[in-house]
């Protein structure tokens, strides 16, 4: 499943670069007839028959020769560290690739596999993608390029290390086929100087955040509570709300009723706001929302990566003015619950000749707080490094309060009821309510619709569809 | 048989030889990247993914897919514009060009309509992508003027293919103002001067004399302009990424070729689709060439 958007860690975007992808997808299209052509229609991976118990890593691996040089593929954002791996590591170098981070919806990743498994030979031994969302298309019963790393890859110490449910959207059947790299848990981030200013309270539930943008609106119009203007809405909002649009409930069985109460009530909030016009439509990346909005944000609920993507990278909100809240709550909710976008995992090809540097490098990587001399653009999933982050964080002194404590308790709240198949919920939630938003529909209107096109996407990867 | 007649078969051996010299390093390129892959498809198309032989069922599988009649339709509408804009504008253009007194002015015309085309396919898309964005246009009043204050408000459904068609048109249409200019070079100058002294004026000559005796070459125009407008990615692909989804990765039919492939991993859906589109190309194609009398001789 490819994520619609590309800037979840720390890289800022640009249209240069989300063209380049797509440059870079249109030659694979000719690469593709090309090979496709040359290899007679050989399929290497692209079957379940991967699996093997047998066999010492739970999998069927290549003949493994430890001196194989390990190739992998990052993008620019991770290569730092990968560099840093290097240096690190004088005598295991790899070899590193930059590329696109499947970022935008490329699916560079999955495309260019795909082309390998046509090919039979071309593998990356190790891939970050900014999405973690490769589980189940690479999985024994996807086309099994992916391997498993809890079958005796890595000890489960190091598995364990990681933070709780952090490995769940890339574990299917009880294989884990991911190193989880970030945390991409949503908190409500709030401009404090500007509350202070207004002489306003941070809200605790959904409610009070309703009644703070309509006095918002009224005594300082302009200002913004939030955003939704991008694909990634319905990860803040609806996945907060419980609303049960992406309930995977087996290996091929989606539950989705986005009619639900639950869901109709974050559609309310999201259309009021947006009449208000306390909650923009522009994307938080897009040139327009930069030039005309940016010194307007007063709460943003979002991701972690947005204290350091969107504030002090895009729209470079000067120190000592952010700071970030706990999830809201809905009243009626027994507990609080939030929702997470994105979150960065590094992939271990089941192709791999030198399986165990691949897995000394996924791991090394994984467990940096620092990338060299600089701290890690994301919130790490490994707890000992997002231990050390949290305290270099605090003491930079960007942010105007403590992140650290609403942070780490948004990791443990995220909502597992927000599966995580192999298709995008982004890029249905753009293609269906964001085009109807741009022409002047509700969210509330486009409920079906939505509904509809989760249904028929399910479909076409094979999934059973039930309410 | 004389020694004069063995002479000329010997020459003309040889003139066929020197022939099929020239046109085979075309041949293999044309096998290898034209005729290998089609064939190659064809396979795909009739057989499953495990090899076995699949009759039509990827072509009705992929034919009801809900993302596929959409698609169509967007490339059917995408098409009227684009080839209606071309016929007229094109055409239109050549003739005025043509009918110039300065020499200088030609060249200089000639040249700034070659050049749009001189770019890169993807790069031509960037460009038109900020051209688009009214928070950096050059032409942001006009878009504003128009009722779009935001990137989204420009690339609603509705505009696109109007905005597919001006993109193709900026990029494509200097090529052949050229072809048919060359084209009306080679209309013989005393056709023309017999006209005028038949009191034929400049309208009139376009009309009867220059527009059917270039007639073909619209025709060809038509038909690669068509073959190469069914196969819209590139730009549905850019502005989809551009507009983070909003434009879907699905809009046309190659795009939705694409996704079958490379999200699905479906090759063999892909393949029913491209050669959906290999068809509608040749009946089209065909209907072209009866129509304009492409291969009939003068």
């Amino acid at each position: 499943m490819e994520m619609v958007h590309s800037n979840a860690h720390g890289r800022r975007p640009r249209r240069a670069g989300r063209v380049r992808g797509a440059a870079l997808t249109a030659t694979a299209v000719i690469g593709a007839l090309t090979l496709a052509a040359c290899s007679g229609g050989q399929s290497v991976g692209g079957n379940s028959s991967v699996a093997d118990s047998g066999s010492k890593y739970g999998f069927k691996a290549a003949s493994q020769d430890s001196k194989a040089q390990v190739t992998v593929w990052v993008d620019s954002t991770r290569e730092p560290i990968a560099k840093a791996y290097n240096k690190a590591h004088p005598h295991a170098q790899v070899k590193i690739v930059t590329y696109d981070g499947n970022a935008n919806g490329s699916n560079t990743f999955k495309t260019k596999t795909q082309l390998f498994d046509r090919a039979g030979s071309g593998w990356p031994d190790v891939a970050f993608t900014t999405d973690n969302n490769s589980a189940s298309w690479g999985s024994f019963g996807g086309t099994g390029d992916l391997a498993a790393v809890n079958k005796g890859l890595v000890p489960q110490t190091t598995l364990d290390n990681f933070a709780k449910g952090s490995l769940d959207v890339c574990t299917v059947k009880g294989v884990t086929y991911c190193f989880r790299n970030d945390l991409a848990q949503n908190v409500l981030w709030y401009n404090k100087k500007l509350m202070d200013k207004f002489g306003y309270q941070v809200p605790t539930t959904w409610e009070q955040y309703q009644q703070l943008a309509g006095k918002v609106a009224a005594e300082h119009p302009g200002y913004l509570v939030g955003t939704a203007g991008d694909a990634w809405t319905p990860e803040i909002y609806m996945w907060a709300a419980q609303c049960p649009a992406n309930d995977v409930t087996g290996a091929k069985t989606i539950k989705a009723d986005t009619s639900d109460p639950k869901c109709v009530r974050a559609a309310k909030m999201l259309d009021r706001l947006i009449a208000d016009k306390t909650m923009s439509t522009l994307s938080l990346f897009g040139s327009d929302f930069v030039k005309n909005e940016a010194d307007k944000v007063l709460m943003l609920p979002g991701p972690s990566w947005y204290g350091g993507s969107v504030f002090q990278g895009t729209l470079k909100t000067p120190a000592g003015q952010i700071a970030a809240a706990s999830p809201l709550k809905w009243a009626d909710d027994d507990q609080t619950v939030t929702g997470d976008v994105g979150g960065g995992a590094w992939w271990i090809s089941s192709h791999s000749k030198n399986l165990k540097a691949a897995a000394d490098f996924a791991t090394w990587v994984t467990g940096q707080a620092k990338y060299g001399s600089a701290l890690a653009p994301t919130y790490p999933a490994y707890v000992p490094a997002a231990r050390t982050w949290a305290s270099e964080t605090q003491k930079s002194g960007y942010y105007a309060d403590d992140i650290v404590a609403p942070l780490s308790q948004a990791a443990g709240q995220v909502w597992s009821g927000w599966g995580s198949a192999q298709f995008s919920q982004e890029a249905i939630w753009a293609k269906v309510v964001q085009a109807g938003m741009a022409q002047g529909k509700t969210v509330v209107s486009q409920l079906p619709a939505w509904q509809t096109e989760i249904e028929n996407q399910a479909r076409t990867f094979g999934y059973e569809v039930t309410k | 048989m004389t020694a004069t007649a063995g002479n000329r078969t010997r020459a003309g051996f040889r003139q066929v030889r020197a022939g099929h010299l020239f046109v085979l390093p075309y041949v293999v390129l044309l096998a290898l990247f034209g005729v290998v892959p089609v064939c190659y498809s064809v396979y795909l198309a009739f057989t499953d993914a495990g090899g076995g032989f699949a009759g039509f069922s990827n072509f009705t599988r992929t034919a009801t897919d809900y993302r596929f009649l959409p698609a169509l339709g967007h490339v059917a509408v995408y098409l009227v514009i684009w080839l209606a804009m071309l016929s007229v504008l094109v055409v239109s253009l050549t003739l005025v060009v043509h009918q110039l007194a300065s020499r200088r002015t030609k060249a200089v015309i000639r040249l700034a309509y070659y050049i749009p085309g001189a770019l890169a396919g993807a790069s031509s898309v960037l460009l038109w992508l900020f051209v688009l964005d009214p928070t950096v246009s050059p032409v942001a009043p006009l878009l504003k003027a128009m009722g779009s204050d935001h990137f989204t408000d420009v690339i609603t459904p509705g505009h696109l293919p109007v905005i597919f068609a001006i993109i193709a048109f900026w990029t494509g249409a200097g090529g052949w103002i050229l072809v048919l200019y060359g084209a009306l070079n080679t209309i013989p100058a005393d056709v023309i001067v017999a006209a005028k002294m038949d009191g034929a004026g400049r309208i009139r000559t376009a009309l009867s004399i220059q527009l059917p005796m270039i007639r073909k070459s619209i025709t060809y125009m038509l038909i690669l302009a068509f073959a190469a407008g069914t196969q819209l990615f590139v730009e549905p692909q850019l502005i989809s990424q551009a507009s983070f989804g909003v434009v879907p990765n699905d809009y046309s039919v190659n795009q939705l070729a694409y996704q079958f492939a490379f999200t699905q991993n479906d090759f063999n859906g892909s393949a029913a689709i491209a050669l959906d589109l290999l068809v509608i190309a040749l009946v089209s194609t065909s209907l072209f060439v009866t129509r304009g009398r492409l291969f009939d001789t003068d």
